[in-house]
């Protein structure tokens, strides 16, 4: 990508110009705004999995990463598992941490606002009635999410919490956590 | 066969503002409606509903309120009686009862049939409104067959539902004006809530529409504005015109007792299920609003009208239930009629040209069709903010002209 001139500098170092070029483009090209994300998971041992990702579709064609990146999962010792990485949910909290703070940084640098220091606390909550088939009319998921923000930045409150704001309203893991979505599972 | 230079489709405000434009400019046209003056106005609207602009705001071209009560809100008859009282005034060639079958081009102009004779016309200009179809999800076809499901085009006053409970999808300008009023009637009303744009009735003394109006928000154009898709589809402001210039908002039904869920993402079986976005969606409207507060804070200062003695202030935010409802058993809730306040579409099925995009809409510029000689009036944002309202077309409709009547003498590439 060559580099423009003009192109102002970057505030939160997030290429502005560029994502608006792409909008742009896929708004005459709907075929290439068609994205497939992927991930492979390989079982451990316990509940210790590893999942790997390294490619996904998009504009067309099929797309590698950098590396393979890796996320392992595990269960806490409360649940008699060896405890070597994180829970899956709690690496859903983290998706959608990212996702959002990806957000903020975007819709910052849009709007012109300087990040000093973005930070975020997670919670979810959970009855494990519904895991553990206690009571049917629990779910197994998180009944609510909590995100706390702590932002340092040359804005006002008001523009703070728009950023905010704006930030889950584009952004796709806060869809997908507060959205439904079909999920079909074949064993080949 | 009858031949004339210019075809106006529609005889409610656009199409009669036009009319006069073109009379003024001595452009023989005719306009064809499907019904009567105003057939929108007297069709497709609900008994209670009153216009969201106050009486004042009605500024057509030739043609203005007049009565004592500039700040009261008109009932449809009113309504109907203020349109068909221009359509007297400006002498508006009507053809009523005349609905448009379709509409070919030709290598002069275009064919229009309709079921009271064929005609051609060198130009034609579609004034038959933004708001002919209700813009309803596919979801909506999952209901159980049990529950009545309606669009706001159909319904009329409490009566006509089925006693149970109500679900109300959508929380723009209909949607919370049904809310209101199906809560009062004796029904538990859910609203479901997706992005929604808030307004107070009035702010600081003065009615709302009347701030937008002085601080030049109603006349803001293509050219000021970032996104003009984005423009187009802004919801409708959530508001009531009322006697008593209520402000209609979620804590307001909230206090009725309407319960509020987030948007509706889908129905299976009985259970239909809300998006968890809810708390957002406030959130984006509660600071929307507090900037067009504060862009008319700003504007008093600068401008120091006189008689504005209220200083400025905020609305209390909007409540969000401590744990708003995801899911909703439409048997277990009692709910009978589901109604579909998701916005309007136009409708052009009559409408043979290669004009329409995949998403439906007319292919223009500023209300200049993507065809010789065609035009389009009266749809959000044609050409300014005010496009789609009363007050609004009159400007456009001058703009159109000016273009249309270039158009028929061949001087269009002289004039731009």
């Amino acid at each position: 990508m060559t580099q423009t001139p003009t192109a102002p500098e970057q505030l939160n170092g997030v290429n502005v110009a560029a994502l608006l070029g792409a909008r742009q483009a896929l708004e005459n090209a709907p075929e290439a705004a068609e994205f497939t994300w992927k991930a492979t998971s390989e079982w451990k041992d316990g509940a210790h999995t590893r999942m790997e990702m390294n490619g996904f579709f998009g504009l067309g064609e099929e797309h590698k990463r950098s590396k393979t990146f890796t996320i392992d999962s595990d269960h806490p010792e409360v649940f008699a598992a060896t405890d070597v990485a994180p829970t899956p949910v709690e690496i859903v909290l983290s998706g959608l941490a990212g996702c959002l703070m990806a957000g903020i940084a975007s819709v910052a640098e849009n709007r012109g606002i300087k990040l000093r220091s973005v930070k975020a606390s997670l919670e979810g909550d959970m009855n494990l009635y519904g895991i553990l088939g206690v009571d049917s009319n629990v779910r197994n998921g998180f009944r609510s999410v909590r995100v706390s923000y702590d932002i340092d930045a040359d804005a006002s409150d008001e523009d703070i919490a728009a950023l905010v704001a704006q930030s889950q309203k584009r952004s796709a893991v806060f869809d997908i956590i507060t959205n439904p979505t079909n999920v079909f599972v074949t064993v080949d | 066969m009858r031949d004339i230079p210019t075809l106006i489709i529609g005889a409610g405000q656009a199409g009669l503002a036009m009319s006069h434009c073109l009379s003024q400019r001595s452009i023989e046209h005719v306009l064809l409606e499907r019904g009567q003056v105003a057939n929108s106005w007297r069709t497709e609207r609900w008994d209670s509903l009153r216009l969201l602009t106050p009486n004042w705001q009605s500024r057509l071209p030739g043609f203005t309120y007049t009565g004592d009560q500039p700040d009261g809100f008109r009932t449809m008859p009113q309504t109907i009686e203020f349109l068909s009282g221009y359509a007297q005034k400006i002498d508006a060639p009507v053809e009523t009862q005349t609905t448009v079958l379709s509409v070919e081009q030709l290598p002069s102009g275009y064919l229009v049939k309709t079921d009271r004779g064929d005609w051609t016309c060198r130009s034609v200009l579609i004034a038959s409104g933004a708001c002919n179809i209700g813009n309803i999800p596919s979801c909506a076809a999952d209901l159980p067959a049990s529950v009545t499901s309606l669009s706001p085009l159909t319904y009329r006053n409490p009566d006509q539902l089925p006693d149970g409970n109500v679900l109300v999808v959508g929380a723009s300008a209909t949607g919370v004006q049904l809310a209101s009023e199906l809560q009062r009637s004796g029904r538990q009303v859910t609203l479901a809530t997706g992005e929604h744009v808030r307004v107070p009735r009035t702010y600081r003394g003065r009615d709302i529409k009347w701030w937008m109006d002085q601080t030049g928000i109603m006349d803001m154009t293509l050219a000021e504005v970032d996104d003009i898709n984005r423009a187009r589809h802004v919801p409708s402001l959530q508001l009531i015109g009322s006697p008593t210039q209520e402000t209609i908002s979620l804590n307001s039904l909230q206090a009725l007792g309407v319960q509020i869920a987030g948007r509706v993402m889908g129905v299976m079986g009985a259970e239909v299920q809300f998006s968890g976005s809810l708390p957002n969606v406030c959130s984006l409207a509660d600071l929307k609003m507090n900037r067009l507060l504060k862009q008319i804070d700003e504007w008093i200062e600068t401008q120091a009208p006189e008689g504005i003695t209220e200083p400025a202030y905020r609305l209390r935010e909007t409540l969000v239930p401590r744990e708003p409802i995801l899911r909703l058993n439409l048997q277990q809730a009692g709910i009978e009629t589901v109604i579909w306040a998701t916005g309007f579409k136009p409708d052009y099925s009559w409408l043979n040209v290669p004009v329409i995009t995949p998403r439906g809409e007319l292919r223009h510029k500023g209300g200049v069709v993507d065809a010789p000689g065609m035009y389009v009036l009266g749809l959000p944002f044609l050409r300014r903010r005010k496009s789609s309202l009363i007050d609004g077309v009159g400007d456009d409709a001058r703009d159109l002209a000016d273009h249309l009547s270039h158009y028929l003498k061949g001087t269009l590439a002289a004039a731009a």
